[in-house]
């Protein structure tokens, strides 16, 4: 199968005051559509820069990205970015924060009030329809980043792209937030790539985990299948995980990768 | 007894905390019919006042109020003072008394340079706003410009620093010879003064929107336009109001300045103009009238900038 998403030999050097910073070498990745990826690694390992990279929000300095046979060039409404801290404008309402993005990617086609349809239709998907006239700062850490998911659900883009977007939640509304986001992708069929730090997540949500070395001139080192059934065709029961077979084998490998293969070394940063 | 009005048993529950929150030192205990007995678990403690018994919290008010009238007394007291051996400045009953009458019409004409104290505020008002609106026409958008593109910053960057301490009185000269007209001058002047705040406040406002709302803007692919009214015009309101409420006391500042040079009706050259006659206590009275009018341009500016308040 031709993959959706296809990156080749890509690396990014930034300039710094002290020189160039290499922070990704040589990374080639292929996704599968409908396929869930999660990109795990220590902090400063470039995980968020390879997806900044695939949103368009930084260009690669070597290397090529592809989606559906298309150059990336710049950010795009075919991948929707739900980012860490939410970012949602705190003038406007839920309903206006979706509605800011609906507008962009179907404005020139379709009424306001399809407009406004599909706004609330996010906001539904999200389980958020009670809070759509509330503004950002009138609702939980959760909730906000729910509007995050339904804002970038609603440009129905091919892609989903999501910079640990439960990092800043508590242990319990990042549990909701996960099986509320598994039903949407078993729902949607959507093509998911997320970057965590969270062994757990990994594993729980995602079809594949890209496991990324240590910085700088990070590269991927190991790229594991989950031996579960794709998550497009079913949510995963976390409490059925807890003793499966599967998932236990899954999350000692990633375990393995993380803790012993690159146990962190706290160098100086270069 | 308020207690006595609610006998209801329905009510006891509700009514013994109510009850016994109204229950003040000198109040007899509560009825016994009434006092359930979840009534007499609570401490009788007159200080937890329930919200709706509240009695009018008069302490507060004076506090409030009587320091700044203190304040005030205390001033007119040394200025009394100061002034009972007599002397050319006047003594607050005199100008108390001058005010009384100069406010009494405040819009008679008699002639171009002797028009009431009313006419002088409004001229002086109608150039403020005049050269203040001009000043946010042309300053608000340069302001965004300047924030948004960094080569057009470094280019004007310079020019402001150099240009923004000039005291307005040597603006005055160019309006003159450029407008050939005193009216048009003391415009000019206050424009030019007036604009730098919202410049600066606004650039720098639109130079600190986060780094977030810019980038969901780039991931939306929002347009030029649709950024500038959904992202920056309300991440930079808040520094733009600054710039606007700085503003508007510097062109306020200025006019009084301005129209004593140039002349025609105005508060600056009725204070002039008094002090040609020596008639002092038009003078004070002009000062307090400034001071005021500048304090309720302020007091308008932070209602409205409460308005674009979000977060």
């Amino acid at each position: 199968m031709k993959p959706m998403l296809s990156i080749s030999g890509v690396g990014m050097t930034f300039a710094t005051k002290r020189g160039p910073f290499c922070a990704l070498r040589d990374i080639h990745l292929d996704v599968q559509r409908g396929e869930f990826v999660a990109l795990i690694g220590h902090s400063g390992c470039g995980k968020s820069t390879l997806l900044n990279l695939v949103a368009g929000l930084t260009t690669p300095t070597t290397g090529i990205l592809l989606l559906d046979d298309r150059e990336l060039k710049g950010p795009g409404p075919d991948r929707g970015v739900v980012f860490q801290n939410h970012s949602l404008l705190p003038w406007l309402s839920c309903t206006d924060n979706v509605y800011l993005a609906v507008e962009r990617v179907f404005g020139a086609r379709e009424s306001k009030a399809q407009l406004k349809a599909r706004a609330l239709a996010a906001l539904e998907l999200v389980g958020l329809s009670h809070a759509r006239d509330k503004h950002p700062n009138e609702i939980s850490g959760g909730m906000k980043q729910r509007v995050g998911i339904a804002r970038a659900l609603a440009m129905e883009p091919k892609m989903l792209l999501m910079d640990e977007p439960f990092g800043a939640l508590d242990a319990l509304t990042r549990a909701k937030l996960q099986d509320e986001l598994m039903k949407i992708v078993a729902a949607t069929g959507s093509t998911v790539m997320m970057v965590t730090h969270d062994v757990d997540e990994a594993v729980l949500l995602s079809d594949r985990i890209v496991m990324m070395t240590n910085g700088p001139a990070a590269t991927i080192g190991e790229v594991l299948s989950v031996p579960l059934p794709p998550l497009r065709e079913a949510p995963r029961n976390r409490l059925a995980m807890a003793h499966d077979a599967g998932y236990l084998g899954a999350r000692e490998a990633v375990l393995e990768f993380l803790y012993r293969k690159q146990a962190h070394v706290e160098k100086e940063a270069a | 007894m308020v207690s006595a009005v609610f006998h209801s048993p329905r009510d006891a529950a509700l009514l013994g905390q109510s009850s016994q929150a109204a229950a003040t030192p000198a109040n007899s205990r509560p009825a016994p019919l009434v006092a359930a007995p979840a009534d007499r678990a609570t401490p009788a403690t007159p200080a937890a006042a329930g919200p709706a018994r509240d009695p009018f919290d008069w302490k507060g008010l004076l506090g409030r109020v009587l320091p700044p009238v203190v304040g005030t007394a205390l001033l007119i007291g040394i200025w009394a003072l100061l002034t009972q051996k007599g002397g050319s400045f006047p003594t607050p009953g005199a100008t108390f008394e001058a005010a009384w009458k100069l406010f009494s019409d405040p819009f008679y004409r008699n002639g171009p340079n002797d028009q009431g104290i009313g006419w002088n505020i409004l001229f002086s008002l109608q150039r403020v706003g005049l050269g203040f609106g001009l000043a946010t026409v042309v300053g608000i958008p340069l302001g965004f410009v300047i924030g948004r593109f960094a080569t057009i910053n470094r280019m004007v960057s310079p020019l402001i620093s150099l240009l923004k301490p000039v005291s307005p009185l040597a603006w005055l000269p160019i309006g003159l010879l450029v407008f050939k007209a005193a009216n048009p001058a003391a415009i000019w002047t206050i424009f030019i003064c007036s604009i730098w705040p919202m410049v600066i406040n606004t650039a720098v406002g639109v130079q600190k929107v986060p780094q977030d709302y810019l980038n969901v803007a780039r991931v939306l692919n929002l347009s030029e336009w649709r950024i500038a009214t959904r992202i920056l015009l309300p991440a930079v309101m808040p520094y733009l109001l600054t710039g606007v409420r700085l503003s508007v006391g510097t062109a306020w500042l200025v006019i009084v300045a301005a129209e004593m040079l140039t002349g025609g009706v105005g508060i600056g050259f009725w204070v002039w103009d008094e002090w040609n006659n020596l008639n002092v206590a038009h003078i004070i009275i002009a000062i307090f009238v400034i001071g005021l009018v500048g304090l309720l341009l302020e007091w308008l500016l932070m209602a409205a900038a409460k308005r674009f308040e979000y977060a």
